[in-house]
């Protein structure tokens, strides 16, 4: 227990210099636009805007990550392993192809098909009502995201070179905010997801060492194992329609805070949230920085950037071999 | 009298298929009772009948005089627990924080445990000598120890009733007699109720006062273990030849003998 106390007075001063690092940096490098002119304030609120978004959708997809692979069981789990970044993708390039991409069309066809995707294969791995195991779930998940996959090369293939485009660049995934409302929409869904998320800590414990075990030392496993996959969609969903398909930092972030804080989600849902906003925000930092005016893809920082450094601390620390 | 488990005419079915036959059973409270029986005879369904985790189709299931079905999860916890026969975590939990879920039911649910937890979580793992390996992660240990963390895990609980589904398998001689050795002091010194499933009729025999023996999902003999161990049953039960002797000390040895 008294491993973590240090960690979490570091982490707690580390993330209000990291943003405020994020902040800073612009096109031209490190500065702090002059708010008194009219241009420098438009500039101040693209950047908070830039950082909150990448703080947000980190935060997000990190606490989707840990509940996935507690619900799951399964290290491998990612906030994306049922299915929700194929069916948010399909959504995304129906909305491009078909030509509602507007500001608010675009992530809400996403949202939709990400967590319709979910209740699919919900339904294909529980016929009948019965509870799915945590296998048939799986399966159906890789399944699902298969065909999804095919469908969407199929729309891509179709698609005029604009909207070709327009479908890329979302499934490299982006920072960018297209709206203030959009963000405040994702901010509110993925606090609401984070804060169910750390009220039920204790049940993703129990539910971590299994359904019977859960039910034995009395939590009502099932009830709790369908909401928690339904705020891990939600709040993977939300991530996705705001910043489009960000991978690695939900299925990294949880294990690197494993060999931080331990595996007792009541420090382990905190410490990601913080840790991935924080990874993602100074990836975009850097991936917008790099060869400014043009931008690197976020995702391309993270795994490059981020890989080596989770590597490192699951090499140090338990947890590698499980 | 109040019995801890108390079963009548209960029947289950397991994915379609008949599995508990009317059985009709009865364990006070500070007993220390084994359910015999062969594999598939239906033993670790009834302890999830007791539990509650497997409603059965019919009859009904009392712990302390209420309906378990009628307790909610929390009123459930807090009288019974189960040890089960393995358990995998495939995050890295540490055996402290395995054993600390064993508390899920009865600490806050934020912050550190509360006193009372942390004293019942240090008990439970010298009870059952897994203290040191506390920061130890769980899927690292032996079998051995691993069983013991689990029963560590539902003693944190501190439950009126435990059960124990098959706590001694894959465990050598020594190791066996450790925890039957244990689980009859927390018996004796704590007047914790005990039911346990076992394949090791001579060792359930010596160290529980009371043997069930279950055969095709039927109750079809219980009592002391010198009333329930009777050969000619024993054979029809376990399909083999065996021969029951009392030793010269009085322990029962129940022994297979060789087919031709």
């Amino acid at each position: 227990m008294s491993r973590c106390r240090g960690w979490r007075w570091a982490a707690a001063a580390l993330a209000p210099a990291g943003l405020a690092l994020c902040l800073g940096v612009g096109p031209a490098g490190f500065d702090w636009p002059d708010r008194a002119t009219e241009i420098g304030r438009a500039i101040w609120r693209l950047r908070v805007e830039r950082v909150s978004a990448g703080f947000i959708v980190g935060a997000a997809l990190s606490t989707a990550g840990v509940l996935m692979q507690a619900l799951l069981r399964n290290p491998l789990a990612d906030p994306y392993v049922l299915g929700v970044s194929g069916g948010a993708a399909l959504g995304a390039a129906a909305a491009i192809v078909l030509g509602f991409a507007g500001a608010l069309a675009l992530p809400a066809a996403a949202f939709a098909g990400g967590a319709l995707t979910l209740l699919l294969v919900y339904a294909i791995a529980a016929p009948r009502g019965r509870a799915p195991s945590v296998y048939t779930l799986l399966l159906s998940g890789v399944i699902v995201s298969a065909m999804c996959g095919a469908l969407l090369m199929l729309m891509i293939s179709m698609a005029h070179s604009a909207g070709l485009r327009g479908i890329t660049w979302w499934m490299l995934g982006n920072l960018q905010v297209a709206s203030a409302s959009l963000l405040r929409a994702a901010a509110g869904v993925a606090a609401f997801g984070f804060a169910v998320a750390y009220i039920l800590a204790p049940e993703w414990n129990a539910l971590a060492l299994g359904e019977e075990v859960a039910h034995h030392v009395g939590v009502r496993a099932r009830a709790a194992g369908m909401i928690g996959l339904g705020i891990a969609t939600l709040t993977a969903s939300a991530a996705v329609a705001l910043a489009g398909l960000i991978g690695f930092v939900g299925l990294v972030v949880p294990h690197g805070m494993r060999a931080l804080v331990g595996a007792d989600h009541r420090r382990l849902l905190p410490a990601s949230a913080l840790a991935g906003g924080l990874l993602l925000a100074l990836c975009d930092a850097l991936a917008r920085s790099v060869r400014a005016p043009a931008e690197w893809p976020v995702g391309i920082v993270t795994a490059l950037l981020g890989g080596p450094f989770f590597l490192y601390l699951l090499r140090r620390r338990r947890g590698w071999e499980t | 009298m109040s019995a801890a488990i108390e079963l009548e005419g209960v029947s289950a079915r397991y994915g379609g298929a008949p599995c508990l036959c009317d059985i009709t059973l009865r364990l006070e409270e500070g007993g220390l009772a084994a359910l015999l029986g062969p594999n598939g005879a239906g033993k670790s369904t009834l302890l999830r009948v007791i539990t509650g985790r497997h409603p059965p189709a019919s009859g009904a299931v009392r712990l302390f005089g209420g309906d378990v079905a009628r307790l909610n999860a929390a009123e459930r916890a807090a009288l019974v627990a189960l040890a089960p026969q393995e358990l995998t975590v495939p995050l890295p939990f540490t055996v402290e924080e395995v054993v600390a879920v064993g508390r899920t039911a009865r600490r806050p649910r934020w912050g550190a445990p509360d006193p009372a937890s942390r004293r019942a979580m240090e008990e439970a793992m010298r009870a059952m000598d897994v203290w040191d390996l506390r920061e130890r992660p769980f899927e690292e240990l032996s079998g051995g120890e691993r069983q013991r963390a689990v029963i560590a895990m539902a003693l944190a609980q501190e439950p009126r009733l435990l059960l124990l589904d098959e706590p001694t398998s894959h465990l050598d001689l020594s190791h066996r007699l450790e925890i039957f050795e244990r689980i009859e002091r927390m018996n004796a010194e704590r007047g914790l109720t005990v039911l346990l499933t076992s394949h090791d009729i001579n060792l359930a025999a010596e160290y529980c006062r009371r043997l069930f023996l279950l055969h095709r999902g039927r109750l079809v003999a219980e009592g002391a273990p010198g009333e329930t161990l009777r050969e000619p049953l024993l054979r029809e039960v376990y399909r083999c030849d065996l021969r029951v002797r009392r030793e010269d000390d009085g322990a029962l040895n129940v022994r297979p003998i060789r087919r031709r």
